[in-house]
């Protein structure tokens, strides 16, 4: 199994896009993984999934618009590039 | 008598030559080099400067220099501190010598703690506990190596695979690093570990790699599976007693006790998975350099 660096970056794209694309309402919510069902009690121990649920959220504010750019540099390196 | 001290420094970079840079630094911050030589005192380059426009170029010349080096310096020091990074680096012989022994032998070392100093960690100078990244990188390089060399004394080798090899091994590290923040983030561990911390825990293996290799080239297969159970046990030993110290007892942080009973458990899970994990990768990165 030989990595190359290329592997990696696209490897990255590809999970964080797949991060990105995880719709509020659509789904998430559907499968009680909504945003508004994390805020739990103000313990200082969240627990796995409210983490996991902050960090998809914080993951799509975040990355959505750094993704737009990376993805149309992707998408016209590969189409003159091959 | 001054030109002996600037030989002397420019050949010894980890001497104590210039005074710490203000902060808590427990370290002297050599990177700035030597202070520069007075030009004009040198009789042997004095014809140089006789010309005042030639001088005034230089001066210039040297003043933009300083500002470009300035400018460089704030930009890389947004994304990445650069003197945390110089703390990894604060290494001496002494303590790559103790480092390396403990590596491969860690089975009667009593004292794991990692000695504080007013709050700051000790700098590896001082402290065999701390983590550094010297060792980590230079193990890095000489397995790179010690694969081309492999590799050509098999009759296998390219350039391309050289660079192949390292950038999968690069790619494991990052990896490694990266699963290790994210469990350890999930699980709410609060632990001092920054991420420099863990590139130095995982670089670490690669000192088993290099060792293993090498029993392999020398012994054969034998040779390499006995070199790797012993690298695999004292990497193991060594991150479990490493890792425990920082991992599992920082509870004693949190203020209330109840939310503690599933935690224990977890973290002793993430502490065992990565020293279970080294074993398999060192294998996988070394077993097709020995067949």
């Amino acid at each position: 199994m030989a990595f190359t660096l290329y592997a990696l970056i696209q490897t990255a794209i590809l999970f964080t896009n797949a991060i990105a694309v995880l719709h509020e309402e659509r789904f998430l919510s559907k499968i009680g993984w909504g945003a508004e069902q994390s805020i739990g009690g103000f313990g200082d121990e969240p627990g796995i999934k409210a983490q996991l649920l902050n960090l998809i959220r914080s993951v799509r504010t975040v990355m959505r618009v750094p993704l737009i750019a990376v993805n149309s540099v992707c998408i016209v390196l590969l189409l003159l590039f091959g | 008598m001054d030109f002996q001290q600037h030989g002397y420094r420019a050949t010894k970079p980890r001497a104590r030559a210039s005074p710490p840079s203000g902060g808590p630094l427990l370290f002297d911050d050599t990177s700035s080099g030597p202070p520069p030589m007075n030009r004009g005192q040198d009789p042997g380059v004095g014809n140089l400067f006789a010309d005042p426009m030639a001088s005034a170029a230089m001066m210039y010349g040297s003043s933009l220099a300083n500002q470009g080096k300035d400018i460089v310096n704030k930009e890389i020091n947004r994304f990445m501190s650069v003197n945390k990074l110089k703390y990894f680096f604060a290494v001496d012989t002494r303590y790559v010598m103790k480092k390396l022994l403990l590596l491969m032998f860690p089975y009667t070392h009593q004292d794991w703690e990692v000695r504080y100093h007013r709050d700051t960690p000790l700098t590896p100078r001082h402290d065999v506990n701390a983590p550094d990244l010297y060792i980590p990188t230079m193990a890095f390089i000489t397995y790179i190596l010690l694969a081309g060399m492999a590799l050509g004394i098999q009759k296998r080798f390219s350039p391309e695979v050289l660079g192949l090899c390292a950038s999968t091994a690069l790619v494991w590290i990052i990896i490694e690093v990266l699963v290790m923040l994210l469990s350890l983030y999930l699980l709410t561990v609060h632990t001092d570990l920054s991420t420099f911390d863990l590139v130095a825990y995982s670089g670490y293996k690669y000192v088993g790699m290099i060792l293993t290799v090498l029993c392999g080239l020398l012994f054969g297969s034998d040779g390499y599976f006995a070199a790797l159970a012993w690298s695999s046990c004292a990497l193991m030993f060594f991150i479990v007693r490493s890792l425990k110290m920082k991992i599992l007892s920082s509870f004693s942080a949190d203020s209330m006790g109840v939310g503690t009973s599933a935690k224990p458990h977890f973290r002793l899970y993430i502490t065992f998975a990565l020293a279970a994990f080294q074993p398999i990768i060192i294998y996988w990165l070394t077993a097709h350099l020995v067949r």
